[in-house]
């Protein structure tokens, strides 16, 4: 009889540690909607200009003012990424794991890797170009990764101390009608709406569907879908932009703003690659 | 795993190793959700510092349970405060511009000299009772003590530096002749790995325990009816009369932004106006506390005022009008400025001055250490 209370107490204590393994080695929380598996899929972050592939520094684009122009620097921030399923259902990815700085200078960076994924049919994407107001604001524990504030400023930081806010989307180049004495032109798009002053909010959600083709997530398929982001977009829009009017654009809020509203169109959908686990 | 562990278990109780199988299991069920990361903290103590309110002030704004201070934490924040490394030449401390003796501001400087003498653009404000201080710089445009410090190293005429070259820099200090800043991050913090987020809260820890609460008017406040002068005590009376309403309270601002009617110099700066970019914020500079105003000249944004009576002349005689001067700049016979005869300014200097801490500027707690990372 002894032996039986002295098994049972410790089976208790085996339960209870297991329990509280569990807890720790499970941090996915406020899924709304479908919870959490065991798949992959990445997104493939393809920076183009027009119908021409982008390369930093070297090739000549021209934008719809007729102007021409390089790119020495594209950074973005994609954030608070969640996937449709074909049944309708969607997966939000755990806010803490959903902030990716793209930087054109950076292969690695332009390849986000999404984990834990729910397997099924998935056929279109949402995300944020920026960072949410709430993590914008949020204690430094919380910046960690590409939230880091500590990059520099003078070489591809995307963090104003300042007025405490992100850069959502850095975009330099070299322009002759930039009319700057290095003919360099600055266009830094930053602003969440303010902290305790309102500002502009140019914070951008993208939606796009994979045009009825489907990225099939299993425990033997990681898909990869290529998202092509068009440089061109950013002078092109509701609003264009001219280098030569507005070679620096950081903080007046109506160039900001017209140029998140034409960004926010920059990404469609490019193509799946059905399975890269092999790769 | 837990069945496999109760078949064992009811193999090994029909036999004799019975306790030995449930004295070899036992500690293993117990601890094995014990990462390695949780036996580094078993070993790491760090001695808590105890940071008492000082009785008249209100509850901090700085949430010290997010970043509980210790001696290592602070120890290695005050460390970093004085150590030039933060600069992009290894010049330039915070120290630099902010001086003990001068309250942790630039004394006699109106603007203060960054790397390859570049001038500020602001003069350097006071560093005393952080904890307080729901806004930060003459702009505002920082909102938690934590994000304060990126600011004068990146900034380019300061300190010129990103915080991720900083990081690398000190990861390489051995000791000797020089800090240690792995071992000290590591006292502090548990593990040697130095990150922002760290860096910053070992900075707050040493910035929280900058408190000044031990003037004249403290131990008035207190209780000592001697500590002030009849003209400190009458100076009282009338700069509660017309001065408390921006610099309310015990640590006298309630932090909000005003144009305070100062003419701008030939550099235009907008203040505020360069954070919301709204047309009602221009001129409007954050209204600084005024505990040991006799030590932080010069005054104003600027720097542009030496003394204190040329700060109270220009609230008498020279406010000047502008779209966003604050009303009650306004008298109601619509002269500009604060009606005080020469009598009265004289007293409020008089009591502004009882609101010097002189154990502050000696306190050896906040003096500096005599390393750095060179």
């Amino acid at each position: 009889m002894k032996k039986l209370i002295y098994l049972s107490l410790l089976s208790f204590i085996c339960a209870v540690s297991i329990v509280a393994c569990n807890d720790d080695s499970n941090d996915v929380t406020d899924n709304p909607d479908l919870v959490a598996g065991t798949g992959k899929l990445t997104l493939k972050f393809d920076n183009v200009s027009g119908t021409q592939d982008l390369k930093l520094d070297s090739t000549k684009y021209t934008n719809s003012s007729g102007e021409d122009f390089t790119v020495s620097t594209l950074n973005y921030f994609i954030s608070n990424i969640k996937l449709v399923r074909d049944d309708g259902k969607t997966y939000t990815i755990p806010q803490d794991s959903s902030y990716f700085l793209i930087r054109e200078s950076d292969p690695k960076s332009q390849i986000v890797t999404l984990k834990q994924l729910p397997e099924g049919n998935y056929t279109g994407v949402e995300y944020i170009i920026g960072v949410d107001s709430l993590r914008s604001v949020s204690g430094i524990d919380k910046r960690v990764g590409a939230l880091d504030p500590s990059g520099d400023p003078e070489d591809g930081g995307m963090y104003w101390a300042w007025s405490s806010g992100y850069i959502f989307l850095k975009l330099e180049g070299v322009s002759a009608k930039a009319g700057s004495a290095n003919n360099k032109f600055y266009y830094h798009i930053g602003f969440f709406g303010g902290y305790d002053s309102k500002t502009v909010n140019n914070i951008k959600t993208v939606k796009l569907d994979f045009g009825g083709n489907k990225a099939i997530v299993s425990s033997e398929n990681v898909p990869q879908v290529r998202l092509i982001g068009d440089v061109q977009k950013v002078f092109n829009g509701p609003v264009p932009i001219s280098i030569a009017k507005n070679p620096s654009i950081m903080f007046d809020f109506t160039l900001s703003s017209n140029a998140a509203n034409n960004y926010k169109s920059m990404f469609s959908f490019g193509e799946i690659t059905p399975n890269i686990s092999a790769q | 795993m837990e069945s496999t562990v109760l078949k064992v278990l009811r193999f090994a109780r029909h036999t004799r190793i019975f306790h030995q199988v449930l004295t070899m299991i036992l500690p293993f069920l117990l601890f094995n959700c014990h990462t390695n990361e949780n036996s580094k903290t078993e070993a790491w103590k760090p001695t808590p510092l105890k940071w008492e309110k000082p009785a008249n002030f209100p509850d901090p704004v700085y949430n010290l349970s997010k970043n509980p201070l210790t001696v290592e934490g602070v120890a290695l924040g005050k460390t970093l405060f004085y150590d030039p490394v933060l600069s992009k030449t290894n010049q330039i401390s915070c120290g630099s511009c902010h001086i003990q003796k001068a309250a942790f501001s630039h004394q006699g400087q109106s603007f203060s000299l960054g790397i390859h003498g570049q001038l500020s653009k602001r003069n350097s404000p006071a560093i005393q009772n952080m904890a307080w201080n729901p806004v930060f710089f003459w702009d505002g445009g920082v909102h938690d003590l934590d994000f304060v410090p990126f600011n004068p190293v990146q900034n380019p005429v300061e300190m010129g530096e990103s915080v991720n070259n900083v990081i690398t820099k000190i990861k390489k200090t051995r000791g000797k002749n020089s800090v240690n800043y792995p071992e000290m991050f590591k006292a502090a913090f548990g593990t040697n790995e130095i990150n922002s987020i760290r860096m910053m809260k070992a900075l707050s820890q040493f910035m929280v325990t900058m408190v000044s609460v031990d003037s004249p008017y403290d131990q008035y406040v207190a209780g000592n009816d001697n500590a002030l002068n009849i003209d400190q005590k009458e100076g009282l009376v009338i700069f509660r009369k017309n001065c408390a309403t921006c610099h309310a309270g015990e640590l006298f601002t309630n932090y909000s932004f005003k144009n305070n009617g100062l003419k701008p110099l030939k550099t235009d700066d907008t203040g505020r106006f360069d954070v919301t970019r709204l047309n009602k914020d221009k001129y409007k500079f954050k209204v600084p506390g005024l505990r040991n105003i006799g030590f932080t000249a010069p005054y104003m944004h600027d720097g542009r005022f030496k003394t204190l009576e040329e700060v109270m002349d220009h609230y008498s005689e020279n406010v000047i009008k502008s779209e966003t001067l604050d009303p009650i700049l306004i008298q109601e016979n619509g002269k500009t400025g604060i009606k005080l005869s020469k009598e009265e300014k004289k007293k409020v200097i008089a009591f502004l001055k009882s609101l010097d801490d002189e154990k502050f500027l000696i306190n050896p707690t906040l003096a500096a250490p005599k390393v750095s990372a060179f």
